[in-house]
């Protein structure tokens, strides 16, 4: 047995025929245990750890993160004894692999080699990791594999091109090509069958491929359609906090009838007490923005409207009214959006609150928030004024049932005191649950929010 | 120490539990029950380290197993990760010549019965049909319908009775396992039916892990599972699953209590899956982290190690022997399953009939005709 070894991907579930990876978790050059974690492969019905089959050094990784690869096809090569010197190359040993065996079945067939050097099954369940051969039947007259098949030679691989709609009961299987170069053509809009493969058996290349985008087709006979390029695309694999993120809002949006308020208003004294605050000595080592005020006046609304701080258990049939405010403030981040709160924040002086804030902001720019800051969220607030718009409408952190958007603070036109004045203005937007918060209670905490901007000062000495 | 299930820990769930072992490693003395049960184990130091070494094996064995389901070598695997002590105690309670019914999932039972682990691996590879004699290990075939091992324990725990085998310390008694999703099939309602008419001597024990694959417990019952036994007549009773000890201690009272001619019980071990059902579906999709999270504090292994340690009973040589060993069986394990042959095709009609049928031969006839065909065959 070959020293290296492939690792094709099993049939992770019961049936099925394809696996996407989510990410590699060793590289070329990696050496490995038996049983360790080297790949997260996700499946029609779940997304698991495959762990590593043998010891070794990792040689070949065939397939990158956000492939989709046929069970049966081979992911990652691994050297089982790299102590015993150095390996032939890749393409000797790609080509030995899929050099046609003597008796083996023509492709296509169940049994044979399909595209991408699997072995063609009956029903997903295909982690074959070896070509069955099988043999002939008695009293037909031996033949070589290359024509065995009933259907006519022209079907053969080799002379796909000239012979365009062969038979419609088997079309394109006859082409051979590697999943990722099956990809790549559908991603380029290249017609595998188009093509004359010139890898091992005829099967098309990458190469294959690039060339037939760069050369203009020999047969312009079909009509013009303009194809965008892939190249001018860029495809992101969908995961980690941005999977978790559409996972969030997709199931908040969809199950919390969201309704969504502005209130526009003056914010001027709200600016200068943010000024006043930095001159004092209890704030002087820390960092005063108007997003500390924003998350005073919630919490003091929330005090006077408990029942915005509340979440909607369809379980129990039931409203769950918070005591505790965990105030989560979303923050934008490397990793994407993520929404760490401030426990208890209700609890915190306003000095206690501004250093809760600080930490907040540092811990999550440095990518280091960890789960427990963003679970139990009970409020949020989403500053998009730092990006410098005037609001938005904020979707609903699941399990939440407020949210409040803080536009960009500009300077305005504005009527005061009988006179048109430029004073500093900004725009709230609150989205809230609708099942839980009516327009009357939601409009009150709004307005009240309003209200404490308008006046720090004052609504402090008249509400606390 | 604490005594009667009021003073059972805080991570009792509603209605308490018995339990003679807390998460962190701490031993209860003893717990009576409102009906006056006192439960209570009496173990040499040997007997506790046996006991560790039986959970971390079942517990390696296991993981080999997912890795090679994993890694294509196994169709599908059931994984007992999490119900190892609720499985080891109450495998390690029966006497020899009790009988158990076990689901699928039951690995670590079959282990405490002194059988070949490899011995369910022809069936999860699909190399045989993963039959062993239940009668010379005094343990039937995995059963894969949801339920039905419950009738047949029963069936048989009748037929006990009327081989006159109850009555005294040496009579016999069965077990039956299932999990807290079967509660809600018909078979185990008819079970528990026939066996508290006809007070059969058996043991039904519900590993309730939480979980009927994606269904949480809340969707199978309004009470507390081990309080239906009391509609069918019989004794239900409550334990920590992830407590060794304690699944031990109960499970052999309730047995002696069957061979002794005192009838059935239920047996509820409040436990929890930390893996999937099976290596098909995906728990994250189901389950939510925080709550995977609190179980794992609830670790059965951990608090024995913590016990056997803060105890001074064993000492590090001694657990990272048992690690080692039980690698070692591990990947003999691996070895010997992936050496397992292939069935010829044909042997798919040995076992349908003991003496075949008229159809059967005639079909076996066809297909080996059919093979026959091919050059290079034997005949």
């Amino acid at each position: 047995m070959s020293r290296i070894k492939e690792f094709t991907l099993p049939d992770l579930g019961e049936g099925l025929t394809e696996g996407e990876i989510l990410a590699w978790l060793v590289k070329v050059g990696d050496t490995i245990e038996l049983n360790q974690p080297i790949v997260e492969v996700e499946t029609a019905k779940a997304a698991v750890e495959i762990p590593a089959k043998w010891a070794g050094v990792v040689t070949q990784i065939f397939h990158e993160a956000g492939t989709t690869v046929e069970v049966g096809a081979p992911i990652v090569a691994i050297d089982t004894d790299p102590s015993a010197g150095p390996i032939p190359s890749a393409e000797s040993l790609a080509a030995v692999e899929i050099a046609p065996a003597e008796g083996a079945v023509e492709p296509g067939l169940i049994g044979g080699p399909a595209p991408g050097g699997r072995t063609a099954v009956l029903v997903g369940y295909g982690p074959k990791t070896t070509t069955a051969k099988r043999r002939p039947r008695l009293g037909t007259p031996s033949e070589s594999p290359a024509n065995v098949v009933s259907p006519p030679p022209s079907a053969a691989a080799a002379n796909v091109v000239a012979s365009a709609p062969v038979q419609p009961d088997v079309p394109a299987a006859r082409v051979l090509a590697k999943p990722p170069v099956r990809k790549l053509a559908r991603d380029l809009g290249v017609d595998l069958t188009s093509l004359v493969g010139s890898g091992p058996m005829g099967s098309v290349t990458r190469d294959d491929v690039h060339q037939a985008v760069a050369a203009p087709p020999a047969v312009a006979a079909g009509p013009a359609v303009a194809v965008f390029d892939a190249s001018r695309e860029q495809r992101i694999p969908v995961k980690g906090v941005r999977k978790l993120t559409a996972e969030n809002m997709t199931a908040s949006a969809f199950t919390a009838p969201h309704v969504t308020e502005f209130l526009t208003l003056d914010v001027t004294r709200s600016m200068k007490a943010v000024e006043k605050l930095k001159g004092r000595r209890e704030f002087a080592d820390l960092r005063v923005s108007p997003l500390l005020l924003v998350a005073k006046a919630v919490l003091l609304a929330v005090q006077r409207h408990p029942m915005v701080n509340s979440s909607w258990s369809g379980g129990t049939n039931e409203i769950v009214v918070k005591e505790y405010i965990n105030l989560g403030i979303a923050a934008a981040t490397e990793r994407g959006l993520i929404v760490p709160n401030i426990k208890d924040a209700g609890r915190l002086s306003l000095r206690e609150l501004a250093e809760a804030l600080n930490t907040l902001v540092r811990v999550a720019k440095s990518g280091k928030t960890p789960p427990a800051d963003m679970s139990g969220g009970t409020l949020s607030i989403t500053n998009v004024g730092v990006f410098g718009v005037d609001t938005g409408t904020p979707i609903l952190p699941p399990g939440e049932s407020a949210i409040l958007a803080f536009g960009a603070v500009k300077p305005m036109p504005w009527v005061h005191k009988g006179k048109i004045k430029i004073r500093q203005v900004t725009t709230l937007g609150l989205s809230f649950d609708h099942r839980i918060i009516d327009g009357e209670l939601g409009s009150k905490f709004l307005r009240d929010i309003g209200e404490f901007l308008t006046d720090p000062e004052g609504a402090l000495l008249s509400w606390t | 120490m604490a005594n009667g299930e009021s003073e059972v820990g805080a991570d009792a769930p509603a209605g308490g539990f018995v339990q003679l072992l807390t998460p962190d490693g701490e031993r209860v003395d003893s717990v009576t029950t409102a009906d006056g049960m006192t439960y209570s184990v009496d173990f040499t130091d040997d007997e506790y380290k046996e006991l560790y070494r039986d959970l971390v094996t079942v517990r390696r064995l296991d993981a080999e197993a997912t890795a090679l389901q994993r890694q294509g070598e196994l169709g599908i695997w059931a994984s007992l990760l999490g119900q190892e002590a609720a499985q080891v105690g109450s495998g390690r309670a029966l006497r020899k010549q009790d009988m158990a019914f076990p689901t699928y999932r039951e690995h670590g039972v079959l282990y405490t019965r002194g059988i070949d682990p490899i011995m369910p691996f022809g069936l999860f590879r699909g190399v045989d049909q993963g039959g062993w004699d239940p009668n010379e290990f005094k343990f039937n075939t995995y059963t894969i319908v949801i339920g039905s091992q419950t009738l047949h324990a029963t069936g048989y725990a009748m037929g006990i009775t009327m081989d006159g085998k109850i009555g005294n310390g040496d009579g016999e008694a069965v077990i039956a396992y299932f999990g807290d999703g079967a509660t809600s099939q018909g078979d185990v309602n008819e079970a528990f039916v026939w066996s508290g008419v006809f007070n059969a001597p058996i043991v039904f024990f519900c590993q309730n892990n939480q979980y009927a694959i994606s269904e949480p417990l809340e969707r199978q019952t309004r009470i507390p599972l081990y309080r239906r036994a009391a509609g069918y007549g019989f004794p239900g009773i409550r334990i920590d699953g992830n407590d060794v000890l304690a699944s031990y201690a109960v499970t052999r009272a309730a047995l002696d209590q069957a061979r002794n001619g005192q009838g059935p019980s239920l047996i509820e071990a409040y436990t929890y899956r930390m893996g999937a059902h099976t290596s098909s579906d995906d728990p994250t999709r189901y389950r939510i982290a925080s709550e995977v999270e609190s179980w794992k504090a609830k670790d059965p292994i951990l608090r024995m190690k913590s016990f056997l340690t803060k105890q001074q009973i064993a000492d590090d040589a001694f657990l990272g022997e048992v690690d080692e060993t039980a690698k070692t069986l591990a990947l003999d394990l691996r070895e010997r399953v992936l050496a397992m042959p292939d069935p010829q095709p044909v042997t798919m009609f040995d076992n349908v009939y003991p003496h075949g049928s008229p159809e059967i031969d005639a079909q076996r006839a066809e297909f080996e005709r059919y093979h026959a065909s091919f050059e290079g065959s034997a005949n």
